[in-house]
């Protein structure tokens, strides 16, 4: 789509304000059923459509994300808009400097139409620990968008953004993706800059783009897969993943991980088998796999996420910026009140976990032990692609929640991200990709995972079974958008 | 029943690295508040820290000048605590894997004491109380910081100041900090405890905070000291507790028992990766080195045959020893050495109103006028007195020393010529002589005075004063 749309703009079919417009229409017809948006920037996204259509008219060329409307999750920080990763104790919170992926977009005069929703703080697998409600699934907004980047979701899936990008700390950007049948790329811990990213765990938060095709992800991924100063664990990619989407698969070995096959529900089981079958008629090599550490991923990510989020989420005070109660008796009273009434259920949660698992008695039956088994699940990992190229499985177990039903059980909620997180666990890249619906209609989608920085591999897998089948479920899921624009 | 003191010290000596340890913000003290502040010191949500190299390098400097071995993997973790000056709620600082460990400091009474080790972390900011309301300065917040901590090992509150005092010269010498008490560049924490004497068994101890004077730290350690002594002789137990000095009144106090009782929760910095210090880089600092203070002061009392206060004082400051060494590079007597540290110490330290000058050390005499001067004064061809006058002149007009010293001034006075004034001299004042010869030894100053006076200063007074009371002991006055 981002190449058509990038054709479209250089043959001034359509200028790069007239299709800001549409899509800012849009939003404001669709999203009151979706609530995708948190903030629009209409005035700034119709301002950087300008810069573009002066440039073309100019004879200047164009880049390949320029003049595209697209979104941001509200966990990224953007200077002079608000950036309030849903909570409200960041309310009112305007940053003052960019985060380095939106550097590099706004260098391309990419044309940023809003930020989008998600979990507060990203901490949670339906959108709806959000301050402002959950997003909901353009498939039937009966159901979540999923999380935490559910409104990154939502807004690419409903044609309301050409793409954005969302950050994956134990599924946030694939789970979401899946749930709203569109494309989600969880890049190499260390391909993208985390400068600026709202840190929940710093030791396992990504950014990634959603799209609507295998394509699309692979041209937003080069653009911002830059090496960052700013983030000393950031390297940037090792190579451009475009020129390599093509490559023939045939000869490829695809690990097939029947653990994760096992707890997925019928519908999801029957969707990725016949994925597995497309990829056999692609000459390539499948197999069952077997990764009996990843049971124990959950819990190492729960230890240790909370853990880090524990610490990152600290200095929420209310003294520096957000919002602070307005009556207290001292500085104690103020910081207990401030956070009390700010943060929400889930992410207090959590943070009370990461405390207690981090204190002194605990940490060597916690968080040690969590690191032991983390580089357990590394290893296993390691092993597996001595064999294979690549790990297929499901992204998630089931299709998307039913809107509330999360609030009643946290822990099967946690279940959930079983096949997400032991990517995260061991730093890999993956992606989902839809290849399916269930009974009542809403999207499944399968996961790839490869070795670290095989962003290339993992894309050139994807892409070939979009190709193979013709981008059916990505049509179906755009109407054909945008081509009738 | 006697006791015996057991110190052991923690000291935050502040780097003076150009910026702070994890942003590009200058570390100048003073500046208007917050306006050394960047998103990333004061913890903006999303901005993630860099380490600055120099604050690697001038930590491991720190280390090799305490004798310390050089940690070739460290890492930085993240101390959890909250308070206001602390914009993340936590302080990235380094837990199990310190950069420097196992060092030592030799005192003048020949006791070693132990340092355990030294590691890298930020300062926090400060917080200004006025008016009933507190303001948040975080200027300060993110200056880079080493902590060096000692082992138990003083005895006597003297060993502490001794140690801090040597800490605060090798820092000064070695160029890595300031390391001025008064701007809180150097501050340290005591842990003080008692034990009946020659016991090996340490009794419990209590922490005074934050201590930022040598005053103030024996005046507090001998306070504790008493009162952990008191509190064991009627048959009490010392509480292990948190204390802060008060020097208003001269006693400690413990502080409020929750910034008593912290669990740091640390664990490894995820935003930061390891820190690896090769051997040659190791080797390369040590190449860069300088000549440290101890080495200093036993070389000018070992070869220059300087006596020992005088060469500490010499030793001291890095300036005054390099002019020092500069000005008797080619000297070739002893008594040369001792008439340059005596120029040094009485003519060009007396233009000093503080410390601070005297550490700058900022003269208009080069050490190669210096050297001229005390080649003249070695060859006797200007005594002592002239020498002393010709730095003074040369001190507060900057001219040099042959613009004040003409040929004829370096003629001297012969013995003939000399004994000529002299008898001159008893002529003009035979008061003087009269009172000289009847006892009055100090009518001989004027004599000598006036002799000097009619020689322009050029004559040797001694010589002069050999003279006159020869003659006043022959003509019988």
């Amino acid at each position: 789509m981002i190449f058509e749309l990038n054709k479209l703009l250089k043959s001034k079919k359509v200028s790069a304000k007239e299709l800001a417009k549409k899509y800012i229409e849009a939003i404001k017809r669709e999203d009151r059923r979706l609530n995708s948006y948190v903030y629009l920037s209409e005035e700034f996204a119709l301002k950087c459509a300008e810069v573009v259509d002066s440039k073309l008219r100019n004879g200047e060329d164009i880049s390949i994300l320029e003049g595209l409307p697209f979104t941001l999750k509200d966990n990224i920080s953007t200077e002079g808009l608000p950036t309030s990763c849903c909570s409200k104790i960041l309310r009112g919170y305007v940053p003052i400097y960019d985060a380095f992926v939106w550097k590099i977009l706004k260098n391309e005069n990419s044309v940023l139409l809003g930020k989008t929703n998600m979990d507060e703080f990203a901490m949670g697998s339906t959108c709806e620990t959000s301050c402002f409600g959950g997003a909901k699934n353009p498939h039937n907004v009966n159901y979540v968008a999923g999380g935490s980047s559910g409104g990154v979701a939502s807004a690419v899936a409903a044609g309301l953004a050409v793409y954005g990008l969302g950050s994956d700390t134990g599924g946030s950007i694939r789970q979401p993706a899946s749930f709203c049948g569109t494309v989600g790329l969880k890049p190499t811990y260390g391909a993208v800059s985390r400068y600026g990213l709202v840190a929940f765990a710093s030791s396992l938060d990504q950014i990634g783009p959603i799209t609507t095709t295998v394509e699309d992800a692979s041209l937003v991924f080069d653009e911002i897969s830059l090496r960052d100063e700013q983030d000393c664990t950031c390297l940037g990619a090792k190579e451009k993943t475009f020129s390599h989407i093509k490559d023939n698969i045939s000869g490829i070995k695809i690990g097939v991980a029947k653990e994760f096959l096992n707890l997925a529900d019928e519908d999801v089981k029957k969707s990725v088998s016949l994925v597995i079958n497309a990829y056999e008629k692609m000459g390539a090599e499948v197999e069952y796999i077997s990764l009996p550490s990843c049971e124990y991923a959950l819990m190492v990510y729960y230890i240790v996420a909370c853990a880090e989020a524990s610490s990152n989420l600290g200095r929420y005070d209310g003294i520096r910026y957000g919002s602070r109660v307005s009556s207290y008796t001292n500085f104690h009273d103020m910081i207990c009140k401030t956070r009390s009434e700010g943060f929400g259920k889930e992410v207090k949660r959590r943070i009370l976990l990461g405390t207690y698992v981090l204190s002194c008695g605990y940490y060597d039956a916690y968080y040690k032990k969590a690191h032991m088994v983390r580089s357990k699940i590394i290893n296993e990992f390691n092993d597996a692609f001595k064999c294979f190229d690549v790990i297929l499985t499901p992204t998630t177990p089931t299709t998307a929640f039913e809107c509330g039903y999360s609030a009643k059980d946290p822990v099967s909620n946690y279940k959930a991200d079983i096949c997400t997180v032991p990517v995260n666990i061991a730093g890999l890249p993956a992606v989902s990709v839809p290849c399916g619906f269930d009974c009542k209609g809403l999207p499944i989608g399968f996961q790839i995972i490869g070795q670290k920085f095989h962003e290339s591999k993992i894309l050139n897998v994807a892409n070939k079974f979009e190709e193979y089948t013709n981008a059916c479920y990505v049509k179906k899921v755009t109407g054909g958008y945008p081509y009738d624009i | 029943m006697i006791y015996e003191l057991v110190v052991g010290l923690e000291t935050h000596v502040e780097l003076s690295t150009k910026s702070k340890i994890f942003c590009g913000c200058t570390t100048a003290f003073k500046g208007e508040p917050n306006t050394h502040c960047c998103p990333i010191c004061i913890g903006l949500p999303g901005t993630m820290p860099r380490l600055n190299e120099g604050v690697v390098q001038y930590a491991v400097a720190a280390g090799l000048a305490l004798n310390c071995k050089i940690a070739e993997f460290s890492k930085m973790d993240r101390k959890n605590y909250v308070y206001p000056d602390l914009p993340k709620a936590y302080q990235i600082s380094q837990h199990d894997k310190p950069l420097c460990y196992e060092g030592h400091v030799l005192l003048s009474n020949g006791r070693k004491i132990g340092i355990e080790r030294i590691h890298i972390e930020e300062d926090a900011g400060k917080l200004i109380h006025q008016g009933g309301a507190t303001f948040i300065d975080y200027n300060r917040g993110g200056v880079p910081l080493i902590e060096i901590v000692s082992k138990p090992d003083f005895r006597d509150v003297e060993e502490v100041v001794e140690y801090l005092e040597l800490l605060q010269l090798t820092m000064r010498y070695i160029e890595v900090s300031d390391c001025k008490m008064q701007e809180g560049s150097l501050r340290c924490d005591v842990n003080v405890s008692v034990m009946p004497k020659g016991s090996s068994k340490f009794g419990i101890r209590t922490e005074i905070k934050n201590m930022n004077s040598f005053n103030n730290i024996r005046k507090a350690v001998q306070y504790e000291m008493n009162r952990q002594i008191d509190i064991l002789e009627s048959g009490g137990a010392v509480t292990q507790q948190t204390m802060r000095y008060m020097a208003d009144v001269g006693v400690t106090e413990p502080m409020r028992g929750k910034e008593d009782a912290h669990d740091y929760r640390y664990f490894k910095e995820p935003d930061l990766v390891n820190i690896y210090v090769s051997k040659e880089q190791v080797e390369c600092i040590a190449s860069k080195m300088p000549e440290l203070f101890s080495s200093k002061l036993n070389r000018y009392v070992n070869e220059y045959r300087i006596p020992l206060e005088d060469a500490r004082l010499l030793a001291e400051y890095k300036n005054v020893a390099k002019f020092f060494e500069d000005s008797v590079k080619c000297a070739r007597s002893e008594q040369s050495y001792k008439n340059c540290a005596n120029l040094i110490l009485s003519v060009i330290f007396s233009k000093f109103n503080s410390e601070e000058e005297k550490e700058i050390f900022n003269i208009s005499v080069s050490s190669e006028e210096m050297f001229k001067l005390l080649s003249l004064q070695e060859e006797k061809k200007i005594s002592n007195n002239m020498a002393k006058k010709t730095l003074e002149k040369m001190l507060e007009t900057g001219s040099k020393v042959f613009d004040i010293i003409s040929e004829a001034d370096l003629q001297g006075v012969s013995e003939d010529r000399l004994l000529e004034i002299c008898n001159l001299a008893l002529n003009e004042n035979e008061k003087a002589a009269k009172d000289y010869a009847s006892g009055k030894d100090r009518a001989i100053k004027s004599l000598i005075g006036f002799v000097m006076k009619q020689t322009k200063g050029r004559a040797d007074a001694a010589l002069a004063e050999r003279i006159l009371k020869d003659i006043i002991a022959e003509r019988k006055f």
